[in-house]
């Protein structure tokens, strides 16, 4: 059983071009349909689960291997969700260094930019629009924080604890 | 706010590699892209924001969290496997300790804790973190108007055509990729009669 599931997210890890999100549908097929080790409702509220915590949320492979076979499936799909990937990255790394010289590699590598930048911008615009389902109030806090960070230098923790306070007072 | 001049970047020691991915994973709410970039680029100074910028595209088409790319790169540019691991360990380590919390939580009471307004208000301010981040990245950045469209194009495939995000990927990244080259005249006549 650990043994399947660190396979099934290793396979997972693989195919994860775009991060968490983008590998979501598959992870649902895998899980629910061919494995059957979750039901529809249950991946729904991990998920959820998953992002109340601070960091990548690819972490929500953890939660899914929690609830499928306890600490040791946490152990099992934190381990195949992340490593091989990280692996990859690491030689991909180690190449990039070996081909420093070469005159094509930075304007290449400059042209990823723009379409890293672009899904950064959706991922925020996917946000937004989520946020929206609690009313007006929030889209304003999305509007000043996206002024202050653009705008400004400070410390983005301050919109984020004045979107949760404002949170607490109007959406409690 | 006026721009202060481009600080020379610092090469971090492992101790402050690990410290620094720790706080990108634990204030990383929503937007760890965004936190991501504000501690290496504008906080600490160890890569100017276009070599990060192309650390992040290229851990961005490879499978895997972007940002957990970035960290393996970044990690051993500065201090090899040692780093790439402290690097990652610093990344994942609260969150992951957040995340047993709340799952044994979950398990005790079967639901989670009663902060659901809290993390409303929160996830809108780090939707607007993020949006912001995109916006200051492409103005300091100085994209040429081909890259400007790209980047456009790849926010409405995701964000509004909910295309999969390796299609995007695999469409907009030659491509882009190609328009660069030819900006650098490392593409002949072909490229530059298109």
């Amino acid at each position: 059983m650990i043994l399947q599931i660190l396979l099934t997210f290793s396979i997972l890890s693989l195919v994860a071009i775009g991060g968490a999100n983008a590998v979501l549908p598959e992870m649902h097929r895998q899980l629910v349909e061919l494995h059957g080790w979750l039901d529809d409702a249950t991946f729904s509220q991990l998920y959820a689960l998953a992002q109340a915590a601070p960091g990548p949320n690819i972490l929500v492979a953890s939660v899914m291997g929690w609830r499928i076979a306890g600490a040791g499936g946490m152990a099992a799909a934190t381990f195949g969700m992340l490593v091989p990937a990280a692996i990859l990255a690491w030689y991909v790394a180690g190449l990039m260094h070996r081909l420093r010289g070469a005159p094509w590699l930075k304007p290449a590598q400059g042209g990823l930019v723009p379409v890293a930048i672009g899904l950064i911008l959706a991922a925020g615009i996917t946000m937004a629009e989520a946020s929206h389902s609690h009313g007006v109030m929030p889209l304003v806090v999305v509007a000043v924080s996206t002024l202050f960070v653009w705008r400004t230098n400070y410390s983005p923790l301050w919109v984020l604890a004045g979107g949760g306070a404002l949170g607490a007072i109007f959406l409690g | 706010m006026p721009e202060a001049p481009p600080p020379a970047t610092i090469i971090p020691g492992p101790a402050e590699l690990f410290a620094g991915y720790l706080k990108i994973g634990l204030f990383g709410f929503g937007g760890v892209a965004a936190w991501a970039r504000r501690v290496i680029v504008e906080e600490r100074h160890w890569l100017t924001e276009r070599d990060y910028a192309e650390v992040l595209g290229l851990g961005q088409v490879l499978p895997g969290p972007n940002v957990g790319n970035a960290a393996v790169m970044i990690g051993r540019r500065f201090h090899g496997l040692s780093g790439a691991l402290l690097a990652t360990a610093g990344l994942y380590c609260a969150p992951f300790v957040i995340l047993v919390l709340l799952c044994l939580f979950y398990d005790r009471y079967g639901q989670l804790p009663a902060v659901a307004p809290v993390m409303a208000g929160i996830a809108a301010g780090a939707a607007g973190m993020v949006i912001g981040t995109a916006f200051k990245m492409a103005g300091k950045l100085k994209l040429r108007a081909e890259a400007v469209t790209i980047l456009l194009l790849a926010t409405l495939g995701a964000a509004w055509l909910g295309l999969p995000l390796p299609v995007i990927v695999l469409v907009l990244g030659p491509v882009s990729i190609a328009l660069s080259l030819w900006r650098a005249g490392l593409i002949g006549a072909t490229g530059a009669a298109r």
